[in-house]
């Protein structure tokens, strides 16, 4: 078996697929620089953390605590700036207007009702339609409340001091820690799949499949011809990609490098596998760069990478465990600050290898129907 | 420079072209309501039912509630547990985000005149967003728990929240407005780059050089039916957001057609510009997924918060042509026509998209002198 796919015929194949990839001088810049840029640039961005905001304030209390509030707002790590707001409507615009995330309104009389030991209400309006912000912003200013309750010695303040919080393998919840794995899965699914799925379509357009067909090679052996580029690359990338993560962003590493490599070997395979039904069922290329943009999208959203699986209605949660990404997410972000044990990353990894030899074996069914 | 007639024709042959080949309409049609639907169901970030688990050690009256207080509470699903070796193997593991403590010592605590913690919360960090919520909610959990328990009246400054454009705080009433701007760009700035780049590939670009049509011609050409699909596009996404969805349109489809109008302009000009300096069909693809559709999905707003993200990438966000059309197509469905939104938004979209077609009409000159 080994010998048979060593044969020079499946070597030349091999040189032949590597070649029409990496023939033009951009193809191989573009396989490799665009990627790791895309995680050095995107990696700070995805955070859901809220940052350097602005807000506003309508501060009607004339007295000490409306002004401590104000004062205190505008210290906050959180804020950018604080806009003086006039009047109620005042406050509505700059809202509508997306000028401000979150503005207060305190009342004439706080500072007498904080005074007297009486509950001291500051409307807030928030912008709904960036409600997820928002709802984290309005988290972080009732922190800033709760601070001056607590010099106050009013109970409300005293929620941190009782609950014991602590956050396992990524203590201070370093985004990056999270981000850069998942990212660099994400991409190494994306420009693999694209090379899976454009080998035989380009072929097909160029109309050199039926030359393919009529050469000696058996449709297993064209199959394999065709995933080992791709592959090779998926590897390269995914490497490069692990390294990055681990040198230059200097995340922890816990788990078992090797075990590591061989799933990301599953995983690029199974991708393969998905890209060359795919490139199957197209006969142009822009078909199936527009296929693998129909799949891959949903697939990176349905794979855990923006939002928890398990927060996902029950159909989808199946739909899911058909997505390479999903299980190679929980493997990578395991190994790295987790040191996942070996059992659950098994869990894991039979899927990997079921989705490759089903998709697989229907590309070389598909080659062989073509033969006939 | 302008010839009207030519451009027709070419338009007209462009068309035949996109309706002969259906994975046009695959991407400008399927991918819309698939992208719509799992905005709407699966990508949430209203996190509900998360499972942790529970180790209660105490067996007062106190504890026994607090931790009825947890398995209650919609935001948890609570694995009770007695010993910790049992939730850290499945904290590891995966099956559960975080867990909840309460010592043998609670009511102790409780009592003592110095404050301590009386329960320990502990979080999958692996999961950074998850990790905060547990901890936020649990934190939420045992304070409305004692709040009730005190019996007192709240005293000292609150903050009483009212979501303007989105009371029930819905993230897919959001999230939708922006999916519809990713998947403007995959067809304007993806489908564009694939169609011209084609061309080039296979020659037919110099055949429609040859003909009596001047740059501008072809060019205008070639975009107009990919802008009318990119529009009925839009207009079939939005029908399927207000109708299927469940997201309000409070402004006006006038505003929504000239807002799209002035995003198709530079998403358009990108795609151009990608098909020009590449001129091969996959390189053209990875410059439009790194350029063109990544910046729309992780650096336009939608689903990461602009502000939070370091100033090089803050002032990168600003050549990004999604970002005005997510803060646009935001406000034009949750709170409506506010032109003060609109306007300086489209003036960005459309000064981003002159400079794309000035740099196009610049290569593309100097490609036919060779």
């Amino acid at each position: 078996m080994i010998q048979r796919l060593l044969s020079p015929r499946i070597r030349a194949q091999i040189i032949k697929e590597l070649l029409s990839i990496l023939r033009d001088p951009r193809s191989r810049v573009i396989l490799i620089g665009p990627p790791l840029m895309q995680l050095l640039i995107f990696s700070f961005a995805a955070t859901l953390e809220v940052k350097h905001i602005d807000i506003a304030v309508l501060n009607e209390d004339s007295g000490r605590w409306g002004y401590e509030v104000t004062q205190r707002l505008s210290h906050a790590y959180f804020v950018n700036s604080v806009t003086t707001a006039q009047n109620q409507p005042d406050i509505e615009d700059l809202v509508a207007r997306g000028k401000v995330i979150a503005a207060l309104h305190i009342p004439p009389d706080f500072s007498r009702r904080i005074g007297s030991h009486e509950a001291a209400s500051v409307q807030t309006l928030l912008d709904g339609r960036k409600a997820n912000a928002a709802q984290i912003t309005f988290g972080y200013m009732q922190m800033v409340l709760a601070e001056i309750n607590r010099e106050m010695g009013f109970s409300q303040g005293l929620i941190p001091e009782r609950v014991a919080l602590r956050h396992w393998f990524n203590p201070n919840l370093t985004y990056q820690w999270f981000i850069v794995p998942s990212l660099g899965g994400t991409l190494v699914m994306f420009v693999t799949l694209m090379i899976a799925a454009l080998s035989i379509a380009r072929e097909r357009e160029l109309g050199t499949f039926d030359q393919l067909l009529v050469s000696p090679c058996t449709p297993s052996e064209i199959i394999f011809a065709k995933i080992v580029p791709a592959v090779l690359m998926g590897l390269l990338l995914g490497i490069m990609m692990l390294s990055a993560g681990i040198f230059l962003f200097g995340i922890p590493f816990h788990g078992s490098i090797l075990v590591l490599l061989g799933c990301l070997l599953l995983f690029i395979v199974s991708i393969v596998g998905i890209g060359l039904m795919i490139s199957s069922i197209c006969s142009t290329q822009q078909q199936a760069i527009l296929g693998t943009f129909t799949v891959g999208v949903p697939a990176v959203l349905l794979s855990g990478f923006a939002t928890p699986v398990e927060n996902m209605p029950e159909v989808l949660q199946w739909v899911a465990q058909a997505i390479p990404l999903k299980h190679y997410l929980i493997i990578v972000q395991g190994s790295f600050l987790k040191a996942l044990p070996i059992s659950d990353i098994f869990m894991n990894a039979w899927p990997l290898a079921i989705i490759a030899t089903v998709t697989l074996s229907a590309s070389t069914l598909f080659v062989r129907s073509r033969l006939q | 420079m302008i010839h009207s007639a030519k451009i027709k024709a070419l338009a007209i042959k462009e068309t035949r072209q996109i309706l002969r080949d259906p994975s046009v309409f695959m991407i400008a049609f399927l991918l819309p309501v698939i992208l719509l639907f799992l905005f709407a169901y699966a990508v949430s970030l209203d996190l509900k039912k998360v499972p942790i688990g529970l180790i209660l050690e105490s067996q007062s009256a106190k504890a026994e509630s607090l931790a009825g207080a947890f398995s209650g509470s919609i935001s948890f699903v609570v694995h009770p547990a007695r010993k910790p070796k049992d939730v850290v193997d499945e904290l590891v593991a995966g099956h559960i985000r975080g867990y909840v403590v309460i010592p043998q010592d609670f009511d102790q605590r409780l009592s003592s005149r110095e404050i301590q913690p009386a329960i320990q919360v502990i979080t999958d960090g692996t999961q950074p967003n998850t990790a905060s919520f547990v901890a936020n909610y649990a934190q939420g959990v045992f304070a409305s728990w004692a709040e009730e328990l005190s019996h007192e009246p709240a005293t000292g400054a609150q903050l009483i929240p009212r979501y303007r454009f989105n009371p029930e705080i819905e993230s897919h009433r959001f999230l939708i407005p922006g999916a519809i701007a990713v998947v403007m760009t995959i067809i304007g700035t993806l489908l564009t780059a694939l169609v011209i780049a084609r061309e080039w590939e296979r020659g037919t670009m110099e055949a429609i050089f040859s003909t009596p049509a001047s740059v501008t011609d072809i060019i205008i050409g070639k975009l107009i039916p990919y802008f009318f699909l990119g529009l009925g596009a839009t207009i079939v996404a939005t029908l399927l957001a207000i109708s299927v969805f469940d997201v309000p349109m409070r402004g006006s489809w006038s505003a929504l057609l000239l807002t799209t109008s002035a995003f198709l302009f530079p998403a358009l000009g990108q795609g151009l510009l990608i098909s020009t300096a590449s001129k091969n069909q996959f390189i053209a693809s990875q410059v439009a997924l790194f350029s063109g559709f990544l910046p729309a999905f992780l650096l336009s707003g939608f689903l990461y918060q602009i502000s939070s993200m370091p100033l090089p990438l803050r002032a990168l966000t600003h050549v990004i042509p999604a970002r005005y059309f997510v803060d646009s197509l935001q406000t034009l469905f949750l709170a409506g026509d506010v032109w003060n939104v609109f306007l300086p938004n489209m003036g960005a979209m459309l000064l981003i998209g002159f400079v794309f077609f000035l740099l196009v009409h610049r290569k593309t000159r100097k490609s036919l002198d060779i």
